[in-house]
């Protein structure tokens, strides 16, 4: 026999909570598709979830995860261009698997990332929307940046 | 907030994930819960009945999926109006009988044949059953009903005439055979 809740609860419970964390991470614009799409996703897997402990930390991932998928799908749609550029790149961007890589962060960091460098936000908002404290959120931005340099180098 | 919830219950229903719905319906007996699956209605609760845990066994009988989603049991509260109101005298209604087995599903299959304005005895439902003497049986059967009202296990009495048990409490299966029978 299942241990989880009904579902509802998590959407009564978190559904404010997902929506803040979205519109932080992608915009007013893009935050209903990705709510819509954090929770149908989560409506998939919950009955086969094996641990109901922390379902906020569960949706929240899910949520960052429906987050980067937006900013990959928007970023990385090709744009025409008149004249290529004949220089020379020394140094070039890296690759597309810069969100793959952010992907594989560990969520506290992988949500940093992606709120501080696809949303924009300062510190504050970033530990606003993870809840936890200014510090905290630095220190998850900083571990995280260094291990995608790690990475992607 | 509202609609983006409401957008969400019905790609869920689309998509096949909604696998209970559930709504809050008023009667004159105070509030009523109904539960749906996709074969049909699963549970009633009675207002005497606590919300929170009706749900958590439907969510863990039936499936984690329950998601508040009033649009798929508009019929079911529809034809509970009429009831309450004396204007309807026989629900027509797909039910899901996946919360009952065995002998006490076949004493509620007997129970739902009674007709409006009837009563039988534990004893008449047991035989029905197909086991006479398990009349304490039958009385456990009617007292775990999940689709009270619907599937009418107020029709049920004593052969004494005594009004028996009921899971509303007694002033409410009382107050169920006056309005279907305002003349005795």
């Amino acid at each position: 026999m299942s241990e989880l809740p009904p579902f509802q609860t998590l959407i009564d419970e978190h559904a404010t909570d997902v929506m803040a964390v979205l519109r932080g991470a992608v915009g007013r614009g893009g935050a209903e598709d990705c709510f819509q799409e954090t929770f149908l996703a989560a409506l998939r897997a919950y009955p086969k979830l094996k641990d109901g402990r922390n379902l906020r930390g569960w949706l929240i991932t899910i949520a960052h995860r429906k987050a980067i998928d937006h900013h990959r799908a928007n970023g990385r749609a090709p744009l025409p261009v008149a004249d290529l550029p004949e220089v020379a790149v020394t140094d070039p961007e890296p690759g597309g698997d810069v969100w793959a890589a952010v992907g594989a962060l560990p969520p506290k960091q992988r949500a940093a990332v992606t709120l501080r460098f696809a949303s924009d936000l300062p510190h504050a908002e970033i530990a606003a929307a993870l809840g936890c404290s200014p510090e905290a959120a630095r220190r998850s931005l900083h571990e995280g940046i260094k291990r995608l340099r790690k990475e992607i180098a | 907030m509202k609609a983006s919830l409401q957008r969400l219950a019905e790609r869920a229903s689309k998509e096949g994930l909604l696998d209970v719905a559930y709504t809050t319906t008023d009667s004159p007996f105070g509030p009523l819960l109904l539960a749906k699956t996709r074969r049909g209605l699963v549970r009633v609760g009675l207002p005497s009945q606590d919300r929170d845990e009706l749900l958590a066994d439907l969510a863990g009988r039936v499936s984690p999926r329950v998601l508040e989603a009033p649009a798929g049991l508009d019929e079911v509260r529809r034809e509970l109006d009429l009831y309450f109101a004396g204007k309807l005298d026989r629900f027509d209604l797909p039910l899901d009988w996946q919360l009952s087995h065995g002998f006490r599903q076949r004493v509620l299959r007997a129970i739902a044949r009674i007709p409006y304005g009837q009563t039988r005895t534990y004893t008449e439902m047991a035989t029905k059953a197909g086991n006479e003497r398990a009349v304490r049986a039958a009385g456990s059967a009617c007292g775990s009903n999940p689709i009270p009202l619907v599937v009418p296990c107020h029709r049920v009495l004593r052969t004494s005439g005594a009004l028996g048990g009921y899971g509303g409490g007694l002033p409410m299966k009382e107050a169920l055979l006056e309005l279907e029978n305002p003349e005795n």
